[in-house]
């Protein structure tokens, strides 16, 4: 039995992917679940592995090729086996095939000793259950017969899935009153008005639906934050709703403050002094502290999403690298929770992989705030675009020895200026004033991190 | 307005548009001395002479393609079939010249003609007398199909089937003649094509049906009315072209819907409006479209086992009940 090996989807966004090493060779053996070839996406460079048994027998394209989603790209047979059915479809009537990402299975009439293995087909993203309806009986007129709950396969109703869709409702936890418990209208409406009338509780309700267990965990640290959705006020909803008509999809404001980074800078020295092995930098200590403020400040770890308002319990800190090709944010996940060192040394592992396009997609998508520094660059400071749905990203411009006055006296300080730009359908000016007060406050006096 | 029944708001109908134009006249099998078998026709032969009104031999698929002649010649026809279980015989001159001709001749033939008559169910008249032959003809691009189920809407439409410039199939409910409505005299007033009509309005559910079972689907939500669950019926009235559009916006205010029909369930009408209703509609529908037709089976002679065969409001209302989770 052959397999056809396709353009597998490798992020999100993948609408094609380029080859840019193949792992096996033709005529090499190939054991299901080995890395077959490594894939450059549009965010990174990925393994793909084999979904099959055999020898790699053909190879359609070629080292720094490109092929769309679902493209036959090579075949794993047995050594003897009859590929010619797939070699005449290939690599012409691949590209035909574009708009079909499933590749389609030979003619049976060609190809009597082929056949397609199923599984070999585009391994396809994990569908929510939820949008899965179920299959009409062959032309039978009784309802279908009951849910089958082992199967794990939820039962509803298309208005029912597009309902609880739109109200961010999770289908699993709801029971459903339609035969053989399909999850229909009504159920759905119960959980709408719930939602709506009792919203404190309601919040209270999402958060143990939607919360990682145990956030105090090490084992939950590297998955994406925990968060609980408050319905958007009426007020808020006006403000999104005006400001966005001002200024673009997101409505930015920028708050700007100086910070005397002495301190700062004394205890990066005095803390890498302790180990050689420790290479603590400014920016991991602005990390840390823009984490431990973003916890004091819920509403600025806080994302607006159309008719919730998110929060998130811990500060998933993006941190904008430079490449090559662009840039990129990958995520130091719950840094309110880890050491200096431990963040020091994650940020300098993702960003050499940010380089060589070698994150997973789970590393750049989903902070809950970013942090862009062009100090290096001497500049002094700037302005960062947000990265929706995040609510805020702090510019972090260059340290400096300046003149400054202090108890009526001219002393020089290394001073830093930092600009946050906030969307301000979920931040307020206040409110990002006082983040970036409390950001100050610890950055200057960073035993603040340690009380 | 007065009220008429069915026969009579047909009739004034025919009379009014032959009146009205001279190229229309009427033929079939005992239309004129006999003024009809269903006395549809009563009078015409009188008022308007013998080459207006004219009776032809047993023979439909000759008089059909008379009639198909006729209007490539520049007349208007009305073909009468005593009813249409013998339009059968003439569904080569239907299909194959009526339906085709515009299509075939590169748009030189415009075919208006009218072929009319009884349909569907009668008063025990058995299998080959008792069928509802809409989705035959519906199946066949170049044909419109019409059906009414009130006189009024019976006299509007039959008016604009005359005055439409291609061939229409009329099929008119065969125990529905005697049923009475208010009627317009105005002889300007007709019913545009492919226009349905909501003759109930509702919010909890919504049933479509048409000819015969519209009456049955009104009575069936009135009695739901009583328990509470509200009802839209909806009459297509013509079933090519068919007015999907009023029907999907029905759905999707409702999200559920039973679709009564008189005729065979297999490859039918509701079959056709319950998959337009799926690629339209899908994510408003919150149960399956449940069909109600009649029996599979061909129509039964004896008096228990025709009732049986058609459908009847409990299983209108059953069927409502079952797509509301009731």
């Amino acid at each position: 039995m052959a397999t056809q090996v396709i353009m597998p989807k490798l992020s999100p966004t993948m609408e094609e992917g380029q080859l840019s090493r193949w792992l096996k060779k033709e005529g090499d053996k190939v054991s299901m679940g080995e890395p077959l070839a490594e894939i450059d996406t549009d965010k990174a460079t990925m393994e793909m592995q084999a979904l099959g048994n055999g020898v790699l027998r053909k190879i359609f394209i070629q080292e720094g090729e490109s092929a769309p989603l679902g493209q036959l790209i090579a075949i794993i047979g047995e050594p003897d086996e009859d590929i010619s059915s797939f070699t005449n479809q290939a690599p012409a009537s691949a590209a035909a095939k574009a708009d079909a990402p499933v590749a389609d299975a030979p003619a049976e009439a060609d190809a009597p000793i082929v056949e397609k293995k199923e599984e070999a087909e585009e391994p396809k993203p994990a569908k929510p259950a939820e949008t899965e309806t179920p299959a009409s009986g062959n032309g039978s007129h009784t309802p279908a017969p009951a849910a089958q709950p082992a199967s794990g396969r939820l039962i509803v109703s298309p208005l029912a899935a597009r309902m609880a869709a739109e109200s961010g409702i999770d289908l699993r936890s709801v029971n459903g009153s339609g035969p053989g418990g399909r999850i229909i209208k009504r159920d759905v409406e119960g959980l709408i008005t719930q939602q709506g009338s009792a919203a404190p509780t309601a919040a209270k309700k999402q958060t143990q639906l939607r919360a990682v267990p145990s956030p105090g965990q090490k084992s939950a640290i590297n998955a994406p934050s925990a968060y609980r959705d408050e319905p958007a006020s009426e007020m808020r909803r006006t403000i999104a709703k005006r400001l966005v008509t001002s200024l673009g999809p997101v409505p930015h404001f920028f708050l700007t403050t100086e910070i005397e980074m002495d301190r700062a800078a004394e205890m990066r020295s005095g803390i890498n002094a302790l180990d050689p092995g420790l290479k603590i930098s400014i920016n991991d200590i602005i990390i840390k502290v823009a984490a431990a403020a973003l916890l004091q400040h819920p509403q600025v770890n806080a994302s607006y999403q159309d008719k919730v308002v998110r929060y998130y319990e811990h500060a998933d800190i993006g941190v904008a690298v430079a490449i090559e090709e662009g840039l990129i944010t990958p995520i130091v996940r719950a840094a309110d929770q880890k050491s200096l060192s431990e963040i020091a040394n994650e940020v300098r592992e993702l960003a050499g992989r940010a380089r060589e396009r070698k994150l997973k997609p789970e590393e750049f998508i989903g902070a809950t705030f970013s942090i862009s520094n062009l100090g290096m660059f001497g500049i002094d400071e700037f302005t960062a675009v947000i990265n929706p749905p995040e609510g805020a990203i702090l510019a972090i411009g260059a340290m400096s020895p300046k003149p400054v006055v202090r108890d009526n006296e001219i002393v020089v300080r290394q001073m830093m200026r930092v600009t946050m730009s906030c969307d301000h359908r979920v931040i307020d000016g206040a409110t990002g004033a006082k983040f970036l007060q409390t950001f100050k406050k610890i950055l200057e006096n960073p035993l603040f991190l340690v009380v | 307005m007065a009220i008429v029944t069915m026969r009579e708001a047909l009739n004034q109908a025919l009379r009014e548009e032959m009146q009205r134009d001279k190229n229309v006249f009427l033929m079939g099998e005992e239309v004129g001395a006999y003024q009809g078998a269903y006395k549809v026709t009563k009078g015409l032969l009188e008022e308007l002479g013998p080459k207006r009104v004219i009776d032809t031999p047993i023979t439909e698929l000759g008089f059909a393609g008379l009639g198909v002649g006729a209007a490539m010649a520049g007349l208007r026809p009305i073909v009468e079939f005593m009813t249409f279980n013998f339009s059968i015989l003439a569904t080569d001159q239907i299909i194959n010249s009526a339906a085709k001709m515009l299509y075939m001749s590169g748009g030189q033939f415009n075919i208006p003609i009218v072929f009319r008559g009884p349909g569907g169910s009668a008063f025990q008249v058995s299998s080959q007398h008792s069928q509802a032959l809409e989705s035959w003809f519906a199946y066949f691009p170049g044909l419109k199909v019409v059906m009414p189920s009130t006189p009024a809407d019976a006299k509007g439409l039959l008016k604009s089937a005359i005055r439409d410039n291609d061939p229409v199939i009329f099929i008119e409910q065969e125990r529905m003649y005697g049923n009475k409505g208010e009627v317009s005299d105005d002889p300007e007033f007709t019913i545009p094509l492919g226009v349905a009509d909501i003759k109930r309005e509702g919010k909890d559910a919504t049933i479509v049906a048409r000819s015969l079972m519209v009456p049955v689907a009104l009575k069936a939500a009135e009695a739901l009315e009583k328990e509470g669950i509200s009802c839209e019926v909806i009459d297509p009235r013509t079933i090519r072209p068919l007015d999907i559009k009023t029907i999907v916006e029905s759905v999707k205010k409702t999200n559920r819907v039973v679709i009564a029909e008189e005729s065979h369930p297999f490859c039918g009408v509701a079959a056709e409006i319950a998959s337009e209703i799926m690629e339209r509609a899908f994510d408003y529908l919150d149960a399956p479209v449940k069909r109600v037709s009649g029996v599979d089976v061909p129509m039964p002679y004896a008096k228990n086992l025709e009732d049986a065969a058609i459908p009847k409001v409990e299983q209108i209302v059953a069927a409502v009940k079952e797509v509301s989770y009731l």
